[in-house]
């Protein structure tokens, strides 16, 4: 498991352990975030990743496990102490207050006065770019209004952890695109620590400069999304990112899988990973001449259409995703239920230790 | 929908519909329009309007003070007998009036249990006085608001709450700049209701307050004594009723009511 957070307490960021406990459900999870860094949590429905981020702000009960945000100890406080930003998935701005009103409603409560809370919000409003939506009620925002609103709404209490659960996940395809840009803007802006919850694996790595992957309540695994990209550990990131995975043992250049043997690049013993994309795969009707390695004997479960690129599953001693061309579908003739031979070149076969 | 409509279900429609309005029709037919402006001038009944509008309003207010916040306790608290307390505040809603008449006399009256005690610290009496009509109208309406605004606050999302507590409000400033303004329409709506039971209560007023002109009788309290002597008088008497509760209700209906 990859970290990049170093062992030493620092001065700024967020160290936590997350324990939550709810009937036939547990989480456990450390997160550690480096003031000015984005950190996505990225998981399955269920995975947990909203609860986590609710132990953060302190609305779900730590049954085990501490925060500690800047070195001083965070769980100890109700939400309303905790130096904190919170984006809700669908924003939760109060319906009858302005967007200028919910802007200023966290410094009013911080005890700013009513001019005071009002000039800090209006500048707010002015970096996320709706100055000119100022006395809008929430329903006559659109969705990426909306979010911008929240946004500013939680910048203003000028929190040391920003928390966002799902930012983009309630706006349709062309509003997330302008919006996950802006996004992006303003957490580099922001100087504490950040935690965003997402489904969307493209979200996390567009905004976060590192993930934290999290399925049943655990962390599976992190690291800069590259890293995550490369090297999958779960079939669930393995899906994420396209790429086929498979655990194996490796011996010098040779992995076996199941019934398959791999010719890798890397030179490892014991048990390993092997990931290979789709694109990959190439198809055969009767067995190609050369090597028996990376070959072998499929019957194919489905076929679906995948962008350009016609994708086939094959089963049989591994189960594989094959992206290939229509024209090639036509040619080799392919339907569900046939038997085909399947091969994969060693250059584009990645192995890394489990 | 189209078709015939099932006239097992019309014609008990219809005669309910009947029966809801014939009363009120037969009130404005039988009312003593040429005499009624001279009626209405009467002191006495101006002396009950008066009394019935001002005791029922602060019977309100009463409610609104105490009943918002146990609503809120019932809604947003979990404590051991929640339920049981949900039970007994209800009771009074289905309580025949005059029962809780005798028990507020048992409670409050000068033998009282709390009464004695009201009676020998403060001198204060409160059984066959305005501030009695008051008590009277406030325990038979108060039930209705506590339900209403209860479950405006079941139905209202209290992630809004949350959101309030993140942004830095204590739980104070959470109750009163997010959910009171969001349930606002509710607490209106609990508020005409329990005005309007208020306004009128008859059987825990006159068992508990009695019945003396400018004191403790109420409108309702007039109708019943002027039909005895005067049914003429009675007649007016429950047209002003009537005409002060449709206003009421015409005026909030389109804006707030409309949830009832």
């Amino acid at each position: 498991m990859s970290r990049s957070a170093p062992e030493s307490p620092r001065p700024g960021g967020l160290r936590a352990r997350l324990v939550v406990e709810r009937p036939a459900f547990r989480l456990d999870v450390e997160l550690d975030v480096a003031a000015g860094e984005v950190v996505a949590l990225l998981g399955p429905n269920g995975a947990g990743k909203t609860t986590a981020l609710r132990a953060l702000a302190g609305l779900a009960a730590l049954a085990g496990g501490s925060i500690e945000l800047d070195g001083r100890p965070l769980h100890t406080l109700p939400p309303e102490h905790r130096p904190i930003g919170v984006v809700f998935q669908d924003y939760l701005l109060f319906p009858h207050l302005s967007a200028l009103e919910n802007v200023a409603f966290g410094p009013r409560c911080q005890g700013a006065s009513r001019a005071e809370a009002r000039r800090v919000a209006a500048a707010l409003l002015e970096r996320v770019g709706l100055a000119g939506h100022a006395s809008a009620k929430p329903r006559q925002l659109s969705g990426g209004q909306a979010q911008r609103v929240a946004l500013a709404r939680a910048l203003a209490v000028r929190p040391r952890l920003l928390l966002l659960d799902e930012p983009l996940a309630a706006l349709d395809a062309h509003t997330r695109l302008e919006t996950r840009s802006r996004l992006r803007r303003h957490l580099t802006d922001f100087e504490g620590a950040t935690v965003l919850v997402t489904h969307d694996p493209l979200d996390a790595m567009v905004l976060a400069d590192r993930l934290v992957v999290i399925e049943n309540g655990a962390v599976v695994q992190q690291g800069t999304s590259a890293e995550v990209a490369r090297h999958p550990r779960t079939d669930y990131v393995a899906r994420l990112v396209g790429l086929n995975l498979y655990r194996g043992v490796a011996d010098g250049p040779e992995v076996a899988v199941g019934g398959v043997v791999f010719s890798v690049t890397e030179r490892l013993q014991g048990p390993v990973f092997v990931a290979f994309p789709p694109a990959s795969v190439a198809l055969y009707r009767s067995r190609p001449d050369g090597s028996p390695r990376n070959l072998w004997r499929g019957r194919i479960d489905g076929i679906e259409r995948y962008g350009d690129n016609i994708r086939v599953h094959l089963d049989g001693p591994i189960t594989v995703s094959a992206d290939v061309t229509p024209a090639a579908v036509a040619e080799l003739d392919l339907s569900p239920g046939q038997e085909i031979w399947a091969a994969v070149k060693a250059t584009e076969t990645h192995a890394y230790p489990a | 929908m189209s078709g015939r409509l099932p006239w097992l279900l019309l014609a008990p429609a219809l005669a309910g519909m009947a029966f809801l309005v014939l009363p009120l029709a037969g009130l404005l037919v039988r009312a003593p329009w040429s005499t009624l402006p001279a009626r209405l001038a009467e002191p006495q009944v101006l002396e009950a309007l008066r009394l019935s509008l001002v005791t029922a309003t602060i019977a309100t207010l009463v409610c609104l003070l105490l009943g918002v916040p146990l609503a809120w306790l019932l809604a947003r608290t979990a404590f051991p007998g929640r339920r049981l307390l949900r039970a007994l505040i209800t009771v009074p809603l289905v309580l025949p009036p005059v029962v809780g008449g005798v028990a507020l006399l048992l409670v409050l009256g000068r033998r009282g249990l709390v009464g004695q005690w009201l009676d020998a610290t403060f001198g204060v009496s409160l059984p066959f006085t305005t501030a009695g009509v008051v008590i009277a109208e406030a325990f038979v309406a108060m039930p209705f608001l506590v339900i209403s605004v209860e479950g405006a606050l079941r139905t209202g999302d209290p992630r809004f709450e949350e959101a309030a507590a993140t942004l830095g409000a204590s739980r104070w400033t959470v109750f009163r700049r997010v959910t009171l303004p969001l349930i606002a329409p509710g607490v209106l709506a609990g508020a005409v209701l329990c005005w309007a039971r208020a306004l009128g209560e008859f059987g825990a007023t006159i068992t508990f307050a009695g019945n003396f002109p400018g004191t403790t009788q109420t409108m309702p309290l007039a109708v019943y004594l002027a039909l005895e002597t005067e049914p003429e008088a009675a007649v007016v008497l429950s047209l002003v009723l009537l005409a002060v509760s449709v206003i009421i209700l015409a005026g909030l209906r389109e804006r707030w009511v409309s949830r009832i």
